[in-house]
């Protein structure tokens, strides 16, 4: 298991740097820079000149990959064009946002998608049926806009919910307790939205999964050797279709991250999303490479994540021999 | 193909993604007004569904805040979002086949090595590239059927590579290659046929994502530009008027999740048609 462990470490890192690289070259090729946007369209030649110098944007794009390079590995990331700050601590603040709303999403989405997968699976065809609607709806849903109805209802027409941020102005002044129950009213509304789509996806496989070893021989015998259905289900039948379940908990990762970066922009989410779509726009280089590399890492983690969680679920990848 | 038409949801997609190719094509004729017409803009903002302006123009599912026909805009979005999703997947797919049928017919260094791309490209996050591409270039339908195109070829490569290794290792390809069939007529004339089941189910079920991906990017802003109707854009101007005029942004979001489900179910029936021992295998992750 350690060395397969290796050589998938092996394969993030390589990941990570060719996201970076990727980045860079792609922030090199397009028109427009940060000089442009800093200066304004009143700037002359020499003023553009020298910004860039400043910059080091004048030197060949090798040489500037090099620098760059060398700084992100000590630590350096540089500060932010646009707005001054050093891009370590933007992303030092931003990256637990994106955590706390992707990791508690992808728990919840996870625990009730294989609930409502397994009713599927077991129950007859109208319950079936009325679920299967249900989860291919959320599943077509554009994350952005159930954000927005869920918006409208609960904030606008219900007045229950807020909807901006991730705290109330006053959170700093309020007691633990209260300070406890504002930050969970702030994440109630986009956890629900990107939880409500998870549940579609993971659902609708979680059914395919279990109908694909319902009717395997080894289930038959266990059921003629006359074990209840309910022990069937989840000790046989469930417990082989975890294992595509538990493969796709890494390929789903990159696409909640995805999800979360239109989410975020919607709820004011503070992540490393929202921090990207701005300095995306702003041509913040510093900023776009660091936010770029950060959730680069957060899916290359989760993803090996996923790995060991499959070695766990699946003994027959324990032995190595196989890998 | 009958197996197909006895299927209840593959009926449904076809008649739903028919109904809304047809309001796309004929939206000059099924609209009572154009999609970017602002007349006196007090006069007819806002104005509820099924209302009718001063003007005595009906608006079937209201006006906009500019006054601009929401039925109208809907109507002549629908060739956006499908025109760009079908070119989209339409590279998306080429590319796809193209990647898995030569990784699966070269198969060694040369396999390896675009199976590696492969496994790379898929492990990057998408909507990162799609947002880097479309905001640092000036943004157009164009641009988003390339990115989208250049960005989701890498699953359908990983299908068809699948069935290709399976096809090259039947006794049929035996045959061509002992008869002294290039690697290049093989690949034609024996894979292809083959993979070309995956690539279907791909394009189908790829369609909706690309769909909901463009109209993500116009969202963002970064997409098709107004004031050409698209039903992202639609969505991002009525999220400021929420309050006073909720169908604004609810109009387009239904239209959007009504054509992804159409394509989403329409994609499940014909995988289960054209393959049916392997029913269960879905994607379950999506980019928006």
């Amino acid at each position: 298991m350690l060395p397969s462990l290796v050589r998938r470490a092996a394969g993030g890192l390589a990941v990570l740097a060719g996201v970076i690289t990727l980045t860079f070259f792609l922030l090199r090729l397009a028109p427009g820079d940060p000089a442009e946007r800093l200066l304004g369209p009143t700037a002359t030649q020499e003023q553009l000149a020298a910004q860039r110098h400043a910059f080091g944007l004048d030197r060949p794009l090798a040489v500037q990959y090099g620098v760059w390079v060398a700084r992100f590995a000590r630590g350096d990331w540089g500060t932010s064009i646009a707005t001054g700050r050093p891009v370590r601590s933007m992303l030092a603040t931003a990256w637990p946002a994106t955590v706390e709303l992707v990791g508690i999403s992808l728990l919840l989405s996870y625990l009730l998608g294989i609930g409502v997968g397994i009713v599927q699976a077991t129950s007859g065809r109208s319950v079936d049926t009325a679920l299967s609607v249900t989860t291919v709806t959320l599943f077509a849903m554009p994350g952005y806009w159930l954000g927005l109805m869920l918006v409208m209802v609960f904030t606008y027409w219900a007045r229950l919910l807020p909807s901006f941020g991730s705290r109330g102005f006053d959170a700093d002044f309020l007691p633990p307790a209260a300070r406890l129950a504002d930050a969970l009213r702030h994440l109630a509304l986009p956890l629900a939205t990107l939880t409500l789509i998870g549940i579609g996806g993971t659902a609708r496989f979680v059914r395919g999964a279990m109908r694909d070893v319902q009717h395997a021989p080894f289930v038959t015998v266990a059921r003629a050797k006359g074990i209840s259905g309910h022990r069937v289900t989840l000790h046989h039948v469930f417990r082989n279709a975890l294992v595509p379940v538990v493969t796709l908990l890494g390929l789903s990762l990159p696409a909640l991250f995805s999800g979360a970066v239109f989410i975020e922009a919607i709820f004011a989410w503070p992540g490393v999303g929202r921090i990207l779509v701005e300095a995306v726009q702003a041509r913040d280089y510093p900023v776009v490479m660091a936010a770029t590399g950060v959730s680069a890492l957060l899916v290359v983690l989760g993803n090996l994540l996923a790995d060991v969680l499959a070695t766990w679920v699946d003994p027959r990848l324990r032995t190595g021999a196989a890998a | 193909m009958s197996r197909l038409a006895a299927d209840g949801r593959a009926r449904f997609g076809a008649v739903l993604l028919a109904l809304a190719l047809a309001a796309a094509v004929l939206a000059p004729i099924v609209t009572t007004i154009g999609p970017t017409v602002q007349r006196d803009v007090v006069a007819t903002r806002f104005l509820p569904p099924m209302a009718h302006d001063a003007h005595g123009v009906l608006h079937p599912l209201g006006t906009d805040r500019l006054g601009r026909d929401v039925w109208s805009r809907l109507a002549y979005g629908a060739r956006i979002s499908l025109g760009v999703g079908s070119l989209a997947v339409l590279i998306s797919t080429l590319l796809g086949v193209l990647v898995g049928t030569v990784a699966g017919v070269w198969q060694g260094r040369a396999g390896a090595a675009l199976l590696a791309f492969t496994d790379f490209a898929l492990a990057l996050p998408r909507v990162v590239l799609l947002l880097l591409l479309a905001a640092l270039w000036r943004p157009s339908a164009t641009l988003v059927v390339i990115v989208l195109g250049v960005t989701g070829w890498m699953s359908v490569a990983r299908l068809v590579h699948g069935e290709a290794r399976l096809a090259v290792a039947q006794p049929f390809a035996d045959g061509a290659r002992a008869l002294g069939a290039s690697r290049f007529r093989l690949l034609l004339r024996h894979v292809l046929p083959n993979a070309l089941t995956p690539a279907i189910v791909a394009a189908a079920l790829g369609f909706g994502n690309a769909i909901l991906l463009e109209a993500g990017l116009s969202f963002l802003g970064v997409g098709v530009q107004p004031p050409t109707p698209s039903w992202g854009s639609m969505i991002a101007s009525g999220r400021d008027t929420l309050v006073n005029a909720p169908w604004v942004a609810a109009a387009p979001g239904i239209a959007l999740v009504l054509v992804v489900v159409a394509s989403t179910l329409l994609g499940d029936a014909l995988h289960e048609a054209l393959d049916p021992a392997r029913s269960g295998e879905r994607p379950a992750t999506r980019g928006a």
